[in-house]
């Protein structure tokens, strides 16, 4: 059983051109997992209710929570949120909500993380999530698709990696002048095989992304003979 | 494998709406298919009707076979569980309205 809790928009943050960090002051937020959502409800003068989900890019903080939020063209909710909603202004949420598409630092084992443009915004909540975890003694793997540099959430977070993770961009349609890999679609070989580490099979893998980028990826990793019980995906639109 | 070619999610995008009736999260759930088979969770379906309309239709993601259907009112959810099982309507509680 779930309610609608009115939240409260305190800090709006560009992460690229169309791409928004947005956190939320939300009395009586109930906590939550990384990888976890929320639906948010907008509730137009006449009535007119929209519901969309957004995934939380933070771990549990008190009553503070932070979405990304991707404006799609032309979208009904996503650009009044990302550019027009006013800090001070209101909002509904629900959630937590997902238990699916979640992991905590308790959850043990190496961890595959595998994002496609603004799908590595749940994928950031278990990295911040397990950098704040004092013993990090199992490997993490960030493998993050987008479409130049340009495109990159959280780019000085992810400039340093943590001790015990590997973080890799990928450009599929420009890179990084000096690129040592061209700008491509994501490929077999750009995801670790079964002995790279992670190791083994058996690397819990999480993948967010829009769905045709899931699909890709989650046909690659089958191929490459990692389990499908141990792979999660998230799609969105 | 059955593809559908229209645009879908996933079973990630019900717990939201499924969340005023039941009491733990359903997305964990898990279903072996009827048709073929393979075993999912509700999270894994893949779902359709995320569209401005007010339904959710959940097929499995092996032969997308119609797994469950989610259509939101005003003060009520109907739910159907699994193909030709009709559906339920639940009164949505006050605080989920």
């Amino acid at each position: 059983m779930s309610r609608w809790l009115p939240a409260r928009l305190t800090q709006r943050t560009d992460q690229t051109a169309t791409g928004r960090a947005l956190r939320f002051d939300v009395p009586g937020w109930p906590g939550h997992a990384p990888g976890q959502h929320v639906d948010v409800r907008l509730t137009a003068d006449d009535g007119y209710q929209a519901v969309r989900s957004y995934s939380l890019a933070a771990p549990s903080d008190g009553r503070i929570i932070e979405l990304g939020v991707q404006v799609v063209p032309g979208g009904e909710v996503s650009p009044y949120l990302a550019d027009d909603l006013p800090v001070g202004a209101l909002v509904e949420v629900k959630g937590p909500l997902g238990g699916w598409f979640r992991w905590t630092p308790g959850d043990r084992g190496p961890l595959l993380l595998i994002g496609g443009g603004a799908g590595v915004v749940p994928l950031m909540a278990m990295l911040r999530a397990r950098r704040a975890t004092a013993v990090r003694t199992e490997p993490c793997v960030l493998i993050y698709s987008v479409r130049d540099p340009d495109e990159v959430w959280y780019a000085r977070e992810l400039s340093t990696p943590a001790a015990g993770e590997d973080l890799r961009i990928l450009y599929t349609r420009r890179a990084p002048a000096g690129s040592p890999r061209p700008a491509g679609r994501i490929t077999a070989g750009d995801l670790p095989g079964p002995e790279d580490p992670p190791k083994g099979p058996a690397a819990t893998t999480y993948v967010c992304g829009p769905t045709a980028f899931v699909e890709h990826v989650n046909g690659l990793l089958l191929s490459a003979g990692r389990s499908p019980e141990h792979i999660r995906t998230e799609r969105f639109g | 494998m059955n593809q559908l070619s229209v645009p879908h999610l996933d079973g990630n995008v019900l717990a939201g709406p499924l969340a005023d009736v039941f009491a733990v999260d359903p997305t964990t759930a898990w279903h072996r298919c009827p048709t073929c088979r393979m075993p999912s969770s509700i999270g894994e379906l893949h779902v359709y009707g995320t569209g401005p309309g007010p339904g959710l239709t959940g097929r499995c993601p092996g032969c997308a076979d119609l797994a469950l259907r989610a259509v939101a009112q005003p003060g009520h959810l109907w739910l159907q569980i699994g193909n030709g099982a009709g559906a339920f309507r639940f009164p949505l509680p006050h605080s989920a309205r």
